[in-house]
């Protein structure tokens, strides 16, 4: 916030007084009159702002008058009429194919203004020759005047004091351009030229030369250091991203630098900051690559945070992301978003929630795993040593249905200290999801016996105290428990109480299967055996379309100690 | 048109490691149980032919399959063995 005191005048009440505001002794922005304060978003670091304050009505400077808020340095700027005409310099910046750049520059080039022209050379020598101009302009080479100076509209002129930018007027006002004219001993006569005109966009805008432009600059500025690849002309690019192994076997969109930088644009992260250490091979997944992997995987910008911090939690010890790679079980990790930005990034919660169809579900989980593929060096067949896979391992993520339906507040509010407002992501290493049927069950004991009877079959019913589960609890079912009031720890409980078997039951060779508890084991045949270890080893997440009485189970890989632990986090540092 | 793209791996040259000299006949084996199901069979049957050898034997284990060996194992192993033998499969 930069706060100053209100100037006085003779002519002009405080109310109509306005300010001039310049950064490092650049022109920032005139403000409306009778400004004292204003909000600016600028980088960290030291800056020296100057205010000064302008009548309109001379059209002359009163001087300095800020008192400049906490942090920032304040420079004396000095009545300087004389001295700029002595020091100053006017430029304009000209297109070939803009009418008011037209009308402008025969006055220009009559006053011996130095003039840059954005367009090309060819272009720009028949403008000259058009408009019978006495020179012809300058070429303002890869827009680098014009991207320094970053005009939105052209014509533009500039009263420059060396590097630093005094003034500009942008379009045409006239009165304004015969001023600055005037500043830099400079006058011409602008008669005949209408009193106000818009101006063109500048080509630093065009839609086709922006993002061009803004990767340069995050290139120079250091924000993106990743290695550039070149793709032939003769090579088809999706091909080539094929052949270069960087894809899961569908096609990726490829990672420009334009498109990356623009991503980047959605979080608050510099590229630069690590996400994590991504396994096997311990790869360093910055910002700027799980972005450069965003965009390989289809992602929309307003996606990154939440890749972000679906990254993050993969790369905790805890998660054991390195043993869901190599296994040879079928697990992937299974992205569930929590909270009102699953929303704002478009994700679906309801019908088809874990189905095709939403580009955001579609793209968040495939981000996550093309940055293990390609950052942690973890390639199907290579390092993933999976026996079947399945068909999740593409990437899977769903939001959870947290609206007024909702039995319960989030699975991430659940396992983690957010506020309500607040997103999170939870990481399950899972395997495909599988459809429970109860269209009968209308009070909540009868739909948990259904539910707690499927949840035995996780891994295979003599599996016991191995596997964690996820259970998607559909809006029909999730009806029962709402308005039966069960929350989500009762559900849980009844849940892990009635997935309890007799020892007896499930020891090696019993009903002819051999799998199971060692016999030495079990010193109680009647003793019952849990099936999972504790009652939130049964992850619930709610989502899913209005009709069918159906929910999904998605079974676990070695959990706990022994394997992967479910991880929550936060996007909120990642926005 | 020529199209650049921005590198989407860790960018990490492989380093190249010789293997390790071979041992000869080794005087102390280590064989490494990761806990899948039955590794120890596998292993009991490779120890009584070590032995048959007149090859000492140390058995270990992982904690866990699902996770990578304790540092503090592997050093172990490395200290006190010439060899180590790991038995994957279920």
């Amino acid at each position: 916030m930069l706060r100053w005191t209100p100037s006085t005048d003779d002519l002009d009440a405080p109310s109509a007084i306005e300010y001039e505001l310049y950064r490092n002794g650049n022109f920032f922005q005139l403000t409306p009159p009778g400004t004292s304060a204003i909000g600016i978003y600028t980088q960290p670091g030291t800056q020296t702002w100057t205010v000064v304050a302008v009548d309109r009505v001379r059209e002359g400077r009163l001087g300095v008058l800020s008192s400049p808020a906490d942090a920032v340095a304040a420079a004396p700027a000095a009545m300087r009429d004389t001295y700029e005409r002595m020091a100053l310099e006017l430029l304009a910046l000209v297109k070939h194919d803009c009418p008011v750049c037209d009308q402008v520059l025969p006055a220009l080039d009559a006053a011996g203004v130095r003039i840059l022209s954005q367009s090309s050379e060819n272009d720009t020598a028949a403008q000259a020759a058009r408009l019978s101009l006495s020179r012809v302009p300058e070429i303002d080479l890869d827009l680098a005047v014009s991207e320094r100076l970053d005009p939105v509209a052209v014509p533009a002129v500039f009263l420059l004091d060396g590097d630093a930018e005094r003034d500009r007027v942008e379009g045409l006002a006239r009165d304004r351009l015969a001023h600055l004219l005037a500043r830099a001993g400079r006058p011409a006569s602008l008669e005949g030229l209408p009193e106000m005109r818009p101006g063109c966009l500048s080509r630093t805008r065009d839609p086709d030369v922006a993002p061009r432009l803004a990767a340069r600059r995050a290139r120079a500025e250091g924000r993106i250091v990743s290695r550039e690849l070149e793709i032939g002309t003769l090579e088809d690019p999706l091909e080539a991203l094929h052949d270069r192994g960087l894809t899961d076997g569908l096609p990726v969109v490829p990672p420009t630098p334009e498109r990356v930088v623009e991503t980047l644009e959605h979080t608050s992260r510099h590229p630069q900051d690590l996400v994590g250490v991504v396994p096997p091979y311990g790869g360093r997944a910055t910002v700027e690559k799980v972005a450069i992997n965003a965009v390989l995987a289809g992602c929309a910008g307003p996606e990154l945070p939440i890749v972000l911090a679906a990254v993050a939690a993969a790369c905790r010890e805890d998660f054991a992301l390195q043993g869901v790679v190599a296994t040879t079980a079928p697990p992937g990790p299974v992205v569930v978003v929590s909270g009102p930005y699953a929303g704002r990034a478009g994700m679906n919660a309801g019908g088809n929630a874990l189905g095709q169809g939403n580009r955001a579900n579609s793209t968040i989980g495939r981000a996550l795993q093309l940055t293990v593929r390609n950052v942690g060096g973890g390639r199907p067949g290579r390092e993933d040593r999976a026996a079947h896979g399945q068909p999740g391992k593409v990437g899977t993520a769903f939001a959870e249905r947290l609206d007024e339906t909702a039995p319960w507040p989030g699975l991430a509010h659940a396992r983690a200290p957010l506020g309500p407002d607040e997103t999170g992501v939870t990481l399950f290493a899972g395997e495909a999801p599988r459809f429970v049927v109860d269209q009968l069950a209308r009070d909540p004991d009868a739909l948990a016996a259904t539910l707690a009877a499927e949840l035995e079959h996780v891994g295979s019913r003599r599996a016991r105290l191995i596997h964690d589960a996820l259970l998607v609890v559909g809006p029909e079912h999730g009806r029962v428990f709402r308005q039966a009031g069960w929350s989500r720890e009762r559900l849980q409980d009844e849940l892990h109480r009635r997935t309890h078997r007799r020892a007896g039951d499930l020891v090696r060779g019993a009903d002819g299967i051999a799998d199971g508890l060692p016999a030495g084991t079990v010193a109680d045949p009647d003793a019952p055996v849990p099936k999972f270890a504790a009652p939130e080893r049964i992850l619930l997440a709610y989502a899913g379309g209005d009709a069918g009485l159906f929910s999904m189970i998605i079974g676990g890989w070695a959990s706990g100690e022994m394997g992967s632990t479910p991880v929550t986090g936060s996007i909120e540092p990642w926005r | 048109m020529a199209l650049t793209i921005l590198d989407p791996t860790a960018e990490r040259a492989p380093t190249g490691r010789p293997l390790a000299e071979r041992p000869g006949p080794p005087a102390t084996v280590a064989l490494l149980d990761i806990r899948k199901p039955r590794g120890d069979v596998f292993l009991d049957e490779i120890e009584a032919l070590l032995r048959e050898r007149r090859v000492a034997v140390l058995r270990e284990a992982k904690p866990t399959f699902a996770k990578p060996a304790p540092h503090d194992l592997r050093r172990e192993i490395a200290a006190r063995c010439d060899a180590v033998i790991e038995a994957l499969a279920d």
